[in-house]
């Protein structure tokens, strides 16, 4: 009964959605303010409605009703409970309703928070909101209905994905999508500006805290994912330029340019056009991703079954949204004149050379991923394009990019000094230096590892200096320091959270030691200046699987460190092996241990990485997570919302 | 003011023409080590590929192949119905999970003398997944069977 009244509710919500489209942006364009008014509670009540109906998909899922088919292939009564619920949005229909609902929070919030908005902005932003969703909820119901009951409910279901049963992967979805999702209302407002003719300052302020908070949730589902991957597929990677992995990570490139060039807008008045190609481009890359991920068209190491007639559908969203979004770009991106002017060395040409390099780097990702699709229909070739590519084309600009970071964000607006630079001078040496020592210390190895380093430290120490630069002259230097905006902080804190990553990238990369070999049980290895020991290897039971698990000793120089556990999973109900690896983290470097199979003339196969600075990857992502934040609650956003509460046509609702 | 603007557009214009023909070449430079060809079991055994080039052969896992080799080494056969590739895995790393024999595969390495050396094994998180190019190299020799259940 719940099921279909919460199927009854989607489509109620797709007719909201359609009416919530054609109602406010015919208002605007007649300028009848009762028909504007109407948005916001349109949008409101898509959310309600869409919210209820995933609600029920996940009582479905939580009481194991197995007259749906979804619950029925995904879910199982031994789950957890943490994996009963996550295997609502671990499925293709779940994870779309998921997407849905994800759209009308935005649109919602986007309702709720911006009531100082001019009323036709307003109107036209959740009336571009609404057509996204109307698409979306179309196809939720058309292709993938998650409410599908089966005929004869099973007495159990099929149980969810092994490898998906992971508090590091139940919640990737949801952020990651929160990402993608949260770009589509930065995408109604570019529309929305093209359909006024107008961008300002107001309208640069409006959209950074959206692509901020975006981009806060792509980091943070990037790296949970790259976590994931590093520790639960067993072969110790971070980053395999994937398909899957790509199409996330192009969105996160262009929103990363994205919020640079809002912050143009809003304080030069320059950079309209471009900015509101760059929030066109950022959610057409989400859609592209979303493509990739669903339709199957890429081979990909991280790929689940899937189905190509889905794929077409959102090939039409896709080309729909996208192509008459840059139609109406070309047809309108004259009009975004912009006042504001500034010297070659000032700021904005920085953040003009960060967004070129930003954007280029997201091209050549995009070029490398969808190569293989190109050469098949064009040249009739299967091939696939592997990471020394990405190697290659992508990494210089990488370096370029953290090159010019410390420089630019020390440059003031408008018109730059050299004085303004003589900080740094000292150092840039100082980075140099390490880089020579690091690679005098290291030799016949790669030329990354000493460059990352240098590069890190470069970017760590650049925002120091900066910091300090803005202490002033004399004394309160502190005071002065705590009292810089919330904004300022966010700014240092991500971008020594890059150079972080970019250290933590560096290290595992050029320093890492591997070895494989055969153990039986007693035997030691020495591995760098580790040894490991086989002590045992048992047969044990877990909740919903059984493991075959290692007991490994950890020791450096004659001390013991840890006991690690690598396991083998087995997983009766999806008949799937898993590997669980044992990992002893540290701050400087991680010793990761996977055992294989019984090997047919005894003992096991042990597989043993030093992992040097891994831990500072993902530490570094959680760093950018945080800048991301500390900015969003900078001063200036809340004062719109202060200057809200005061209005007088507020107090009488 | 106007001067000064029309200066800074055709400036940027210039050096994001300057950023894009470097990084065309750079992929052009790039797509020529980057990539690595697929080829079928029936494809190799028609014409035999380079000593030395780095390729996927992908197929199907033949039944009772899976041999075991010295320390972690092990055989076994890429079928797709028609040819029959041996392979010998001397990757670094565990196979994959999912590696069973029936199962579909792509193995990334380079071809000696009738022997494919692989250095890498295609992993998969889905039982039920096969990879595209294999699934057409499949139908290509009428071999290949839907998966059954959902």
């Amino acid at each position: 009964m719940l099921n279909e009244l919460a199927h009854f509710s989607l489509n109620i919500a797709l007719g909201f959605a359609v009416f919530g489209t054609i109602v406010p942006l015919a208002g605007a364009t007649l300028r009848r303010s009762s028909w504007m008014q109407l948005a916001p509670i349109f949008s409101t009540l898509q959310f309600i409605l869409v919210a209820f109906a995933f609600g029920a998909l996940t009582v479905a899922f939580v009481s194991s009703d197995f007259s749906l088919r979804v619950v029925v292939l995904n879910s199982h009564t031994l789950k957890p409970m943490l994996y009963k619920i996550a295997g609502v949005w671990g499925n293709h229909e779940g994870s779309l309703l998921l997407w849905v609902l994800i759209l009308t929070l935005f649109a919602a919030c986007a309702a709720v928070f911006g009531k100082t908005l001019p009323q036709s902005l307003l109107a036209r932003v959740l009336g571009v909101q609404s057509s996204i969703t109307a698409a979306f909820l179309a196809f939720v119901l058309f292709t993938s209905n998650p409410f599908t009951r089966v005929e004869f409910p099973p007495f159990n279901g099929q149980g969810l994905n092994p490898l998906l049963q992971d508090p590091g992967l139940a919640f990737h979805p949801p952020f990651l999508y929160l990402g993608y999702v949260g770009l589509s209302i930065t995408f109604s407002f570019a529309i929305a500006a093209l359909l006024e003719g107008k961008v300002d300052a107001a309208w640069g302020r409006w959209v950074r805290p959206w692509t901020l908070a975006a981009w806060i949730f792509l980091t943070i589902g990037i790296g949970l994912g790259s976590w994931w991957a590093y520790y639960e597929l067993g072969w110790g990677g971070f980053w395999f330029w994937d398909p899957v992995e790509n199409a996330s990570f192009m969105p996160w490139l262009i929103s990363a340019a994205l919020l640079h060039s809002a912050i143009v807008v809003e304080k030069r008045d320059a950079l309209k056009a471009w900015t509101i190609l760059l929030a066109i481009l950022a959610f057409g890359f989400s859609l592209i991703g979303t493509f990739i991920v669903r339709s199957g068209v890429l081979t990909s190491v991280h790929a689940f079954a899937n189905d190509p007639e889905r794929g077409v559908f959102i090939l039409m969203i896709l080309g729909v949204f996208f192509g008459g979004a840059l139609l109406l770009f070309a047809l309108r991106a004259n009009a975004m004149d912009s006042k504001g002017v500034f010297a070659t060395v000032s700021r904005e040409s920085a953040l003009i050379a960060n967004n070129l390099l930003l954007a280029i780097s997201c091209f050549v990702v995009f070029v490398g991923t969808v190569w293989p699709l190109v050469a098949e229909l064009l040249m009739d070739r299967k091939l696939s394009v592997g990471p020394p590519f990405f190697n290659v084309a992508f990494t210089p600009f990488m370096v370029a990019l953290a090159v010019i970071l410390p420089i630019g964000s020390t440059l003031p607006w408008k018109r730059a000094k050299r004085a303004h630079l003589s900080r740094l001078w000292p150092v840039a040496v100082f980075c140099l230096a390490c880089v020579g020592l690091t690679w005098a210390m290291q030799t016949g190895r790669s030329l990354i590892g000493p460059v990352g380093l240098g590069l890190g430290v470069w970017l760590v120490m650049g925002v120091l200096i900066e910091l300090y630069q803005r202490t002033g002259r004399g004394t309160g230097k502190w005071s002065r320091l705590l009292s810089l905006p919330l904004a300022d902080w966010g700014k240092a804190t991500a971008h020594a959270g890059l150079g972080i990553t970019i250290f933590g990238v560096a290290g595992i990369t050029a320093w890492q030691v591997e070895d494989i070999r055969v153990m039986a049980i007693g035997d030691s290895a020495e591995i760098a200046e580790f040894t490991v020991t086989l002590d045992n290897v048992e047969d044990l039971r877990g909740p919903n699987y059984l493991t075959t698990m290692a007991d490994i000793k950890l020791a450096r120089d004659g001390k013991f460190i840890a006991n690690l556990y690598p396991e083998r999973r087995y997983y009766p109900v999806a008949e799937m092996p898993t590997t669980e690896a044992g990992i002893d983290s540290g701050l400087w470097r991680d010793v990761y241990v996977v055992v294989g199979d019984a090997q047919p003339q005894g003992g096991y196969a042990v597989r043993t990485f030093i992992k040097p600075l891994a831990n500072w990857i993902w530490t570094g992502a959680i760093i950018m997570a945080m800048g991301g934040l500390l900015s969003l609650f900078d001063r200036r956003y809340r004062v719109g919302s202060v200057a809200a509460r005061r209005d007088p046509v507020e107090g009488e609702a | 003011m106007r001067g000064l603007k029309k200066q800074r557009r055709i400036q940027v214009i210039a050096l994001a023409l300057v950023c894009l023909t470097g990084a065309t070449a750079l992929i052009g430079f790039a797509l020529r080590d980057g990539i690595n060809l697929f080829r079928s079991p029936t494809q190799v055994a028609e014409l035999a590929p380079l000593p030395g080039e780095i390729f996927r052969l992908g197929g199907l896992v033949a039944d009772d192949s899976i041999s075991a080799g010295e320390g972690v080494q092990f055989f076994f056969n890429i079928t797709d119905g028609a040819n029959t590739v041996a392979v010998k895995y001397v990757g670094t790393d565990l196979p994959p999970d999912l590696f069973e024999e029936g199962q579909g595969t792509i193995a990334t390495g380079t071809f000696k003398d009738g022997l494919f050396e692989a250095t890498e094994i295609l992993a998969k998180h889905d039982e039920s997944y096969m990879p595209k190019e294999v699934i057409d190299a499949l139908k290509e020799q009428g071999v290949y069977q839907e998966p059954k259940g959902s």
